[in-house]
C-alpha cells in the first residue's frame, strides 16, 4: 500500500500573478497534487448592480463597464439592448453595425490579453509581452473611437455616442493586418512550442457529457465538442448578415481551448474587415429623452452576447421611474471560476492552477457584481 | 508527437528575429503619447461661458463635481455665480458632464498625467486650476451630440389670416402629449426661479408636468401665484431669457408649460377643488385693497387664505386691472381671467366692483374702517406723444383703445393706422387695429431687435401682416380742416454708436422727411400712475419720485398703515413683478398686524 503523504493547505491569491483578477484559491496539496480546492470570492466586491439601483438610466450606462476590465464592451451593448427593449427604443441600423465592430474588437483585445495570461502562466513570458503590447494597438483604435483605452463608455442606450472619426476605417485595416501577420509569429512561440503543448495537452479535461449540465460556455464548451455560440444561436445585433465559423476542438483541455480561441481570433480578424466593408451610412444615435427626466417604462428584459469569455446575460427591471428597479449580470466566470474551477482542480497539479483558471476566462468581477 | 520535436524547439527561437527591430513602447517619460482627438483627459470649463447651472454636478454618477464660488465671479440673472469643482480623485472620465452641459464650456482636455501628494488638491476647478486647458481641448459637445434637448416643441397657433378676423385666442396650446415632451426638456437648473421677480417654483410645477402629475404642478404654481393661467398666457417671462438652454437653443417654454398646468382646470370649483388650499380661520383683522389688478388680487388671495378679512375695491365693471383692460382679448380670454378670479372670490376673497376711490367711496373710509390697507393702483394714465399735432381727432392712446375695445366696443379706426412705439402694448394696439379692419404700420425709433416687446409678440404682429418700420421718427400729426388726422409725417434715422460700447441711438437722416397718409394714429410709448384718488393730507405724507410711490423693503409706505405694490410702485411695471409685490405685502401685512 502506497504510503499517504501528509496534505497541506495553501492559500493561491487573491495577489498572486497567476490568479486572474482578485480572488483566492484554498488548496489541500499531497506534494504536487491538489486533492481538494475551494474557491473563494469577496476581494472584488464593487457592489454594481446595487450602485445602479441608486443611479438614473444614463449614469448606470458609465457603471457597466467597469465589470470587466479585459472587455467592457459586452457589458455595455447588454445594458444598452435591455433597456432598449424594455422602451422599445429603435437603433439606426450604422450604429448596430458599429456596435458590431466594437464588440468584435473587444474580442480581440480580450483574445490578446488571454494569449498573454495562458502563455505567461506556462512561463512562456515573451509571448505575453508581444500579445499585450499589440492588444495596445488595438486600445489605440479604441482611444481613437471613443475617448478611452480602457473603459470605453461608447455603447449606449440608443445607439453609440460618436461616430466614426475620419479615417478610422483605414486605421481599423492596418491593425488587422498587423495582427493577422502577428498570428504566425504567436504560433511559432506559443502553439508549436513543445513546452506549451505538453503543458496544455490533456490538462485541465472538462467532461463534455456534463459540461451543458455544469452551464460551460464559450471557448471551453466549444472545445468540449458543442457548438454553441451565442453570435450564431441567438444573433444579436448585425452578426447574422456576417460570414463566421465557431472555433472547434474535441479534446475538451487546454490545448483545447487554446486552439479555439485562436481560431476565433482569427475569424474575429475577418469579421472586423467584413464589418467595415458592410457598414452602411447614416445616423448613429436615436437621441434619449432628457437624460435628468429620462423615465423607462415599466418592463423587464434579458439580453445575451457571446463575450470573448462566453454568453453573457443581462436581465433589467424597470418598474417605470427614472432609475432600474433591478440589474442583474450573468457572467460565465460566475459558473468558471466558482463551482467548475473547484471540480477541476482536483487531482491536478498545483502548477496548473493559473494555467488551469486561465484557460476558463476567468474574471472575478462577474462573480461579485 | 515525439519527445524531441525539431519543431517544437527551433521555433520558438525564432523570437531572436526580433532583435534590433524598434521598439513598439514609448520611451517615456522622453516621450509623450500623442492622445487621439477625442480623448477623455482632465477637465477645462470655459469660466466666461459657464452660467453655473450645476446640470455638470447633478448627472455625476461618482459626485465627483460640486459647485463652488469663486472670488472674482459673481452671480447674475441667468448666471448663478458658480463653477463647477471636480474631484479627480472620484472622476471616472465618462464625460457625462460634457454632454450635459447646456452651454459647452466644459469640455474635456488631452491632459491625463497630474501627480501629487497632497489628497486636497485632486480638488480642481477647472479653468482656474489649469487655464492652459483651453488649448488642448479634446472631448468636446456640439449641439447635434449635446444631450441636452435644444429644440422647442412648436406651439400650435391660429393662422394670421383668420385671426385677424376674430378676437379668438391666436395660441392653441400645447396637448397633453406635447406639454410632457416639452416639459422634459427642463434641465431644472433654477436659474429661472432667480430671476422670476415673483420667484415662482418653476422647475418643481415643470418637472410635475413632465412626470404627468398635472395637478400637482397646479398647486405649486399656487404656492406663490394665483394668475398662474393668465401668466401662461401673457407673462414677460424673463424666466425663459435665462434658460440654460437659451445659450445654444431655445429656451423651455415656461410659460406656455404654465398655462397647459392650470388650464387643466377649467372651472372655477375644479381649481379649488385641485388647489383645495388651507384656508385658516377669520384673524379678526381687516385689510382694504385698492384695485383689483395683479398685485391686489394677490394680496387679497393669500390674505384671505391667512384668515384676514379682505375687501378689493375697483373703480371699474371688472376685476384684473391692466391685465383685464390692457391686454387684448385674442392673448388673454375673459373666461379665463374670470374663472381665476371667481376662484378667489369663493375663498372669500370680497371685492366691490364699479366703486372708484375717491368718487365712489373716500380713501379715508377704507384707511378708518381697515387695520391695513394695500394700494396697487397700476399705471393707467398715458404719457403724450409729444410731437406737433397730436390733439387732433383720430389720434388717440394705445391704452384708451385697448380699454374701448376690452370693454366691448368697436372704434372707428378707419382704414390706415400708424402705431407710435416699440412695446408690447404698441404690438396689441397694432394687432387690436388689425381686427378692427384697418392696415397698420408700427413706427420705432431703434432697430427691431431694440423693441421692449416680447419676440413673440412680434412675430405674432408680422403674421398678421402688421408692418414693422424700424428706425422711423414720427415729427408730427397732419390734419384736415376739421382736425381730423389725415397723415403722419416722419423722420428715417440711423444708428449711432454712443462710442463707448453703449446702446446706440437712433439719429434724424436730414432729408428723408416722409409723409405717410393714415387715419388714426395711436401712440404707445408708455403710461404714468394716477394718483387722484389719494387725498392731500395722505399724500403730503407719503413719499414719491419720478411717479412711483416710495415704499420700504416691506413695500410699506411713510404711512405705516398703508402698503403698496404694483406698477405704481416696483421699476419692471409688468403683471408678474407686481404678483410678486401682492405676495411679499402679505407677508408684510402679516408682521405687521400680527406682531
Amino acid at each position: 500500500m502506497m504510503k499517504r503523504e501528509k496534505a497541506t493547505t495553501l492559500y493561491l491569491g487573491p495577489q498572486h500573478p497567476g490568479i486572474t483578477g482578485n480572488m483566492m484559491v484554498k488548496l489541500k496539496v499531497e506534494g504536487d497534487t491538489i486533492v481538494n480546492s475551494t474557491t473563494h470570492v469577496g476581494y472584488l466586491h464593487r457592489g454594481f448592480e446595487k450602485l445602479m439601483e441608486r443611479r438614473n438610466w444614463l449614469q448606470s450606462f458609465t457603471i457597466v463597464c467597469r465589470i470587466c476590465v479585459p472587455e467592457p464592451d459586452p457589458n455595455e451593448e447588454n445594458y444598452a439592448r435591455a433597456v432598449e427593449e424594455i422602451e422599445g427604443r429603435e437603433v439606426p441600423e450604422r450604429a448596430q453595425w458599429i456596435r458590431t465592430l466594437v464588440l468584435e474588437l473587444a474580442r480581440i483585445g480580450t483574445y490578446l490579453l488571454w494569449f498573454a495570461g495562458q502563455s505567461g502562466s506556462a512561463g512562456l513570458y515573451t509571448m505575453g509581452q508581444w500579445s499585450i503590447g499589440d492588444r495596445d494597438y488595438v486600445l489605440d483604435l479604441f482611444e481613437e473611437l471613443t475617448g478611452g483605452r480602457v473603459y470605453h463608455m461608447y455603447i449606449w442606450p440608443g445607439g453609440v455616442r460618436r461616430d466614426l472619426p475620419e479615417g478610422f476605417e483605414a486605421k481599423v485595416l492596418q491593425t488587422m493586418d498587423y495582427l493577422e501577420k502577428r498570428l504566425i509569429q504567436y504560433d511559432k512561440l506559443m502553439f508549436d512550442n513543445t513546452i506549451f503543448q505538453k503543458r496544455a495537452m490533456g490538462v485541465g479535461w472538462i467532461d463534455p457529457e456534463k459540461a451543458i449540465e455544469w452551464g460551460v460556455v464559450g471557448a471551453p464548451l466549444r472545445a468540449a465538442g458543442i457548438a454553441s455560440d451565442v453570435r450564431k444561436d441567438d444573433p444579436y445585433e448585425v452578426y447574422d448578415q456576417l460570414d463566421f465559423e465557431m472555433g472547434h476542438a474535441t479534446t475538451s483541455d487546454v490545448w483545447g481551448r487554446a486552439q479555439v480561441r485562436r481560431f476565433e481570433l482569427e475569424q474575429s480578424i475577418n469579421l472586423v474587415r467584413q464589418i467595415i466593408e458592410k457598414m452602411p451610412k447614416g445616423e448613429y444615435y436615436n437621441r434619449i429623452p432628457n437624460p435628468m427626466k429620462w423615465v423607462v417604462p415599466a418592463g423587464d428584459a434579458y439580453v445575451k452576447t457571446e463575450s470573448a469569455r462566453g454568453e453573457f446575460g443581462y436581465y433589467v427591471v424597470s418598474d417605470g421611474t427614472n432609475k432600474p428597479r433591478r440589474v442583474h449580470i450573468k457572467g460565465p466566470a460566475y459558473v468558471h471560476a466558482m463551482t467548475l474551477l473547484e471540480d477541476m482542480l482536483k487531482g491536478a497539479n498545483v502548477s496548473d492552477v493559473s494555467f488551469i483558471m486561465n484557460s476558463l476566462g476567468t474574471c472575478p468581477p462577474e462573480i461579485e457584481r | 508527437m515525439a519527445f524531441f520535436d525539431i519543431k517544437g524547439l527551433v521555433n520558438p527561437l525564432s523570437t531572436l528575429k526580433q532583435f534590433g527591430n524598434k521598439p513598439h513602447t514609448v520611451e517615456y517619460p522622453k516621450k509623450h503619447k500623442e492622445t487621439a482627438a477625442r480623448y477623455r483627459g482632465l477637465h477645462f470649463n470655459d469660466l466666461e461661458a459657464c452660467i453655473g447651472c450645476g446640470n455638470c454636478s447633478t448627472i455625476c454618477m461618482n459626485e465627483a463635481i460640486d459647485m463652488i464660488t469663486l472670488a472674482d465671479i459673481e452671480g447674475k440673472g441667468g448666471d448663478s455665480g458658480l463653477r463647477p469643482r471636480v474631484d479627480n480623485g472620484r472622476c471616472c472620465w465618462c464625460a457625462l458632464c460634457v454632454e450635459v452641459c447646456p452651454t459647452g464650456s466644459l469640455n474635456l482636455t488631452k491632459e491625463y498625467n497630474y501627480v501629487t501628494k497632497d489628497a486636497d488638491a485632486f480638488l480642481w476647478t477647472p479653468g482656474v486650476d489649469n487655464p492652459e486647458g483651453k488649448d488642448n481641448l479634446s472631448f468636446t459637445s456640439d449641439t447635434n451630440t449635446s444631450l441636452s434637448l435644444f429644440s422647442r416643441v412648436p406651439m400650435p397657433e391660429m393662422d394670421g389670416k383668420e385671426r385677424v378676423k376674430s378676437f379668438a385666442e391666436t395660441m392653441l396650446y400645447y396637448t397633453e402629449e406635447a406639454a410632457r415632451e416639452e416639459a422634459s426638456r427642463c434641465i431644472s437648473c433654477s436659474l429661472c426661479t432667480e430671476v422670476c421677480p415673483d420667484h415662482m417654483h418653476i422647475p418643481e410645477y415643470i418637472n410635475a408636468i413632465a412626470q404627468g402629475e398635472d395637478e400637482d404642478a397646479i398647486r405649486i404654481i399656487y404656492d406663490n401665484n394665483p394668475l398662474g393661467e393668465m401668466c401662461g398666457k401673457v407673462c414677460t417671462r424673463r424666466c425663459e431669457d435665462v434658460c440654460a438652454l437659451e445659450v445654444r437653443g431655445e429656451a423651455v417654454a415656461i410659460r406656455w408649460l404654465k398655462e397647459y398646468a392650470v388650464g387643466r382646470a377649467s372651472t372655477a370649483e375644479m381649481l379649488q377643488e385641485i388647489v383645495s388650499p388651507d384656508i385658516q380661520a377669520p384673524n379678526g383683522k381687516k385689510v382694504g385693497i385698492i384695485g383689483a389688478g395683479p398685485a391686489g388680487l394677490t394680496a387679497g388671495y393669500y390674505l384671505a387664505l391667512k384668515g384676514f378679512d379682505v375687501t378689493i375695491y375697483e373703480g371699474h365693471e371688472y376685476a384684473g386691472g391692466m391685465v383685464m383692460y390692457g391686454i387684448p382679448k385674442y392673448r388673454l380670454p375673459m373666461d379665463s381671467l374670470n374663472k381665476q378670479i371667481d376662484y378667489m372670490k369663493n375663498i372669500g376673497v370680497k371685492i366691490e366692483f364699479n366703486t372708484y376711490v375717491g368718487k365712489d367711496i373716500s380713501f379715508e373710509k377704507i384707511y378708518e374702517e381697515n387695520d391695513a390697507m394695500f394700494v396697487g393702483v397700476g399705471f393707467q394714465k398715458p404719457y403724450d406723444i409729444g410731437i406737433d399735432g397730436e390733439k387732433a381727432i383720430g389720434v388717440i392712446p394705445a391704452v384708451s383703445l385697448l380699454f374701448d375695445v376690452n370693454n366691448g366696443s368697436t372704434p372707428d379706426v378707419g382704414n390706415k393706422v400708424v402705431v407710435i412705439g416699440g412695446g408690447n402694448v404698441a404690438i396689441d394696439g397694432a394687432r387690436v387695429s388689425r381686427r378692427l379692419g384697418a392696415d397698420v404700420t408700427i413706427m420705432y425709433r431703434r432697430r427691431v431687435a431694440d423693441m421692449p416687446a416680447d419676440w413673440e409678440e412680434i412675430e405674432g404682429a408680422e403674421h398678421e401682416s402688421v408692418e414693422i418700420m424700424p428706425q422711423t421718427i414720427p415729427v408730427e400729426i397732419i390734419s384736415d380742416a376739421n382736425n381730423r388726422v389725415k397723415a403722419i409725417k416722419y423722420l428715417k434715422a440711423e444708428m449711432v454708436s454712443d462710442g463707448k460700447g453703449g446702446r446706440p441711438r437712433p439719429v434724424p437722416i436730414e432729408g428723408s422727411e416722409t409723409i405717410m397718409e393714415c387715419s388714426t394714429v395711436i401712440g404707445a410709448i408708455g403710461q404714468e400712475a394716477d394718483y387722484d384718488f389719494i387725498p392731500d393730507e395722505f399724500r403730503n405724507k407719503m413719499e414719491f419720485k419720478w411717479g412711483k410711490m416710495l415704499v420700504n423693503d416691506d413695500l410699506q409706505t411713510a404711512i405705516p398703515k398703508i402698503f403698496a405694490g404694483g406698477d405704481a410702485v416696483n421699476n419692471t411695471a409688468d403683471a408678474i413683478s407686481a404678483i410678486a409685490d401682492g405676495f411679499n405685502a402679505v407677508k408684510s401685512i402679516e408682521k405687521f398686524l400680527m406682531k
